[in-house]
């Protein structure tokens, strides 16, 4: 099996800090994340949306930076940066021309320490996200589908079941010190990750990031509490209008082993997805698209945010399907069930777990291949697993798992345990 | 003697300027070769050996193609040849790790796809057959109309599309780019008849180009291509000139255009500008411009409806490339009842860039912003062999990337001040503003002359 051979260095800082590292010297460029250890599912009951909100706030300055510096920098700079706010991480990245790491280290270190948190600020910027979810969700068909309108139907307890991008009310209704707060519970080094990738020395590296980051004041992670929920033990199905969808959807979701504690049992259904789902001549596409002609399209992935080794427990293996005009959920369930059973009980055909490993390899290489994947896939694996070097050795993992395996999981997927989402099209003419 | 005291621990000092860059690296081009079989395919491969992978890319020109059976015949080109059944191409890609995908737009036909590099060879055996023997099934281009009917219908409900459309139809009037994705009924009438045709018509191997990228020898990657595809045969005879999309018209700005989306929550407003090709002298000092005004996070329009107002959460400005034309796009989505104030903020700073020069710390910024750019552009495999695709679409090579870099580094603040009078001057845009019309009517009329689409 195709694999990387990235050098993956670890280091844990005086304060506490903890550093990963994975030099590559062959194209001019460095990847800088920190990732910090708190997600929409850490959000406070009437707060929802404010990891987010909070993700925005870290740009808009902090003690030795005024607003618009960071963007100004970084850009100035000849890079890119940006943030993105997930149920279990929130990240912070630039990707720049690798004379600017040290900058970017800088710019790092300083929001480490503290955001400028303004009235001002907030307003500004609980309006921006208002527009975000807009022009992302309101004002779109299939907006939030599924990954917002999945997570109710499924859970029961508020961490995993809300809104993640959060209500109008909830985000006009956060104040300074609700910020202040957030900051002081989770955003503290020891709950941070420091990752970079790409052209550099590992001995200077090191050197300029002990000059920038020692002088963060040494703050422990908060206890992070266990999210787990029970399994379903009877079916769930629930559907919504959508005003602007012309056509009907639907997605379905059933929870799957621990990806952190049970990385074993878990790695099959990342595999039986795509073996679901990918192209042509996978199950699913080939039953329902080419021949029944049921779906206009299906998609199977890990994780409601389709991110499978970047989430903790509760998680869960999602299918979601657009239907032709007056498509009907009803058959479409059950020709799934009805594939799932065929898979578990005849097992694969000649070659279609190798292939299918094989078109995985190359999708996680290709990810690899930009600094930017590495820089932060690296720092997630350290924070949720403690294990970087997992980064080269994904395809190796997938690319071990067995026939067997694959029947046993698509075994689990029973209609009992399934949670199903419905779009109504409200605009079909 | 005073008792040796404990060494106190130091706490290390923060910093707190910014930090100067180091030295620049100079911009590497990679090892590449190039050749053009007798059946007129030119080859390029690029050695980038970072990921075990290759990256294809053959790109067909495909001008005035009808949009309905252009669309449709990239939507089954992979639905089945002579000898094998779509699923059964899938599952040999697969195999290798590999996958293709066909598209198209309103200059070429574009087959994209990936793989193991030790499959690279069976995946252009793949391509191969696909190029020469393309069956257009008939069960196949069915249930592939009715897919393709609905992805149309799914874009005519997203926003984006809306507005785009309207400015496209808006700024081409019946030149061929002003239908970029066809209507329902015009896909519905496609027959597999059609798209054999178009295929032995269009399809053919004179003025294409394979890009190859990846962790390969390009001397031997160009023979394996020729072995494999120097038998793709010439097809039609009918010359590239009946096919050359004629110049874009001038803009013709006008009344603002306002197209009505009932009860929408925001609105659209796109713009369009004038702008160069690539290798016009211009086009240096009109992308530094570009940035300046809205092309990117740190520029003026971003900071000032975004990071000041909170009207919008992603305005962007780009220079877009198509063979018989360039043009500028400014595009935002803003909430409905600041439609009015965020049109204002940007005529004004289109009118500000357009009449005054940028400042010196504002062009140095915007310069090594694009210079930056082009670098992270190439450290990928993916990335180099879509700028590589790109640049061979207009006639140029991946050297241009350093003649382009030249060009960013000397371009000065006047030059910039003239791109901007000339190209972003607010009174040469064509505008199109989709939206509840009941709402924006009429704080727009109080900016600007407006028209309602007709429906």
């Amino acid at each position: 099996m195709a694999a990387t051979r990235y050098p993956v260095e670890r280091l844990t800082l005086a304060n506490g800090l903890r550093v990963v590292l994975a030099p590559d010297r062959s194209a001019p460029v460095v990847g800088v994340a920190v990732v910090y250890d708190v997600g929409i599912r850490s959000e406070p009951e009437g707060r929802t949306g404010f990891a987010h909100l909070f993700e925005h706030l870290m740009f808009q300055g902090s003690a030795n930076l005024e607003k618009l510096a960071h963007f100004r920098h970084v850009q100035g700079s000849g890079g890119t940066f940006n943030g993105s706010t997930h149920l279990d991480y929130t990240d912070y990245f630039e990707v720049l021309p690798s004379n600017a790491l040290e900058r970017a280290l800088f710019l790092e270190a300083d929001r480490m320490r503290g955001p400028r948190l303004t009235e001002e600020n907030l307003r500004n910027q609980v309006d921006v996200v208002k527009e975000e979810i807009r022009v992302n969700v309101l004002n779109q068909p299939y907006g939030g589908f599924p990954w917002l309108t999945l997570p109710p139907v499924m859970f029961d307890t508020f961490p995993n079941a809300h809104d993640g991008y959060g209500s109008f009310t909830d985000l006009e209704s956060a104040t300074v010190p609700d910020a202040a707060d957030f900051f002081e519970r989770y955003y503290a080094n020891g709950n941070a990750v420091l990752s970079v990738a790409g052209d550099f020395d590992v001995a200077e590296a090191t050197a300029l990031i002990e000059r920038h980051f020692n002088s963060v004041p040494a703050r422990p992670a908060p206890v992070r509490p266990s999210f787990t929920e029970p399994d379903l033990t009877a079916e769930r199905r629930e559907s919504y209008t959508d005003r602007l969808a012309p056509l009907p959807a639907v997605a379905a979701a059933w929870r799957v082993p621990d990806p952190i504690d049970d990385f074993a049992g878990y790695l099959p259904y990342v595999v039986l997805a795509e073996v679901l789902t990918d192209g042509d001549a996978s199950r699913l596409v080939e039953r329902l698209v080419l021949k029944d002609r049921s779906v206009t399209s299906i998609g199977g992935y890990l994780g409601f945010m389709g991110e499978p080794f970047e989430v903790r427990d509760p998680t869960a293996l999602l299918l979601q399907a657009h239907l032709p005009p007056g498509g009907d959920t009803d058959k479409l369930l059950a020709s799934i069930d009805e594939e799932l059973n065929r898979l578990a009980e005849d097992g694969l055909t000649a070659g279609e777990l190798a292939r299918t490993q094989a078109r995985m390899a190359t999708h996680l290489l290709r990810d690899t291949d930009a600094v930017l994947s590495r820089t932060l896939r690296m720092a997630v694996l350290e924070q949720q697993r403690g294990e970087p070097e997992l980064l080269n050795q994904l395809p190796v993992l997938l690319g071990d798992v067995t026939e067997e395996q694959i029947r046993a999981a698509a075994a689990t997927l029973r209609p009992q345990r399934r949670a199903t989402v419905e779009v109504i099209p409200g605009a079909a003419r | 003697m005073s008792p040796a005291k404990v060494k106190p621990v130091t706490v290390p000092e923060m910093v707190t300027t910014l930090p100067a860059l180091g030295p620049t690296t100079k911009l590497q081009l990679p090892r590449e070769a190039e050749a053009t079989l007798p059946n007129g395919l030119t080859v390029i491969a690029i050695r980038r050996p970072s990921v075990p992978l290759a990256e294809v890319r053959l790109r067909i020109p495909f001008g005035r193609a009808h949009p309905a059976r252009a669309a449709m015949l990239a939507q089954t080109l992979l639905s089945g040849t002579d000898t094998m059944s779509s699923v059964e191409i899938a599952a040999e890609l697969q195999t290798v790790g590999g996958g293709l995908s066909a598209g198209v737009d309103p200059d070429r036909l574009m087959l994209a796809g990936n793989g193991l590099v030790g499959g690279l060879e069976r995946i252009l055996e793949l391509l191969g057959e696909v190029l020469t023997a393309a069956r257009y099934p008939a069960e196949e281009v069915a249930t592939e109309r009715a897919r393709l009917v609905d992805h149309i219908q799914v874009a005519q409900s997203q926003p984006q599309h809306v507005a785009r459309t309207a400015l496209l139809k808006r700024i081409y009037g019946r030149h061929p780019y002003a239908n970029q994705l066809p209507e329902p009924e015009q896909v519905r009438a496609i027959r597999p008849a059609q798209l054999r045709a178009l295929h032995s018509e269009r399809v053919r191997p004179a003025g294409a180009t394979l890009v190859l990228v990846g962790d390969i020898t390009p001397a031997k990657a160009i023979d394996t291509a020729e072995q494999i595809l120097g038998g793709w045969a010439i097809g039609g005879d009918s010359p590239a000139a009946k096919w050359a999309v004629p110049p874009v018209p001038p803009l013709a700005p006008g009344a603002l255009m306002v197209v009505d989306r009932p009860d929408s929550v925001q609105s659209s407003l796109r713009m369009a500008l004038p702008a160069v090709p690539r290798t016009h002298p211009d086009h240096a000092a009109l992308q530094i411009a570009n940035l300046i005004f809205g092309g990117y996070f740190s520029s003026r329009w971003v900071e000032n409806i975004r990071e000041d107002k909170g009207y919008t959460y992603g305005p962007h400005s780009a220079i877009e490339h198509l063979v018989a034309g360039s043009s500028l796009t400014v595009a935002a989505d803003v909430a409905t009842e600041v439609t009015g104030p965020a049109m204002l903020e940007t005529l004004y700073e289109l009118g500000r860039i357009a009449s005054l020069p940028p400042a010196e710390d504002e062009l140095e910024q915007a310069r090594q912003y694009a210079l930056g750019s082009l670098r992270l552009g190439v450290a990928t495999q993916a990335g180099l062999a879509g700028l590589a695709t790109t640049y061979a679409g207009s006639g140029l090579r991946l050297n241009h990337l350093a003649e382009h870099s030249a060009r960013l580094a000397a371009v000065t603040a006047d030059e910039v001040a003239a791109a901007a009078a000339t190209y972003l001057a607010p009174a040469r845009a064509v505008t199109v503003v989709l939206g509840d019309a009941s709402r924006i009517e009429a704080p727009l009329a109080a900016l600007t002359p407006i028209e309602k689409a007709q429906p």
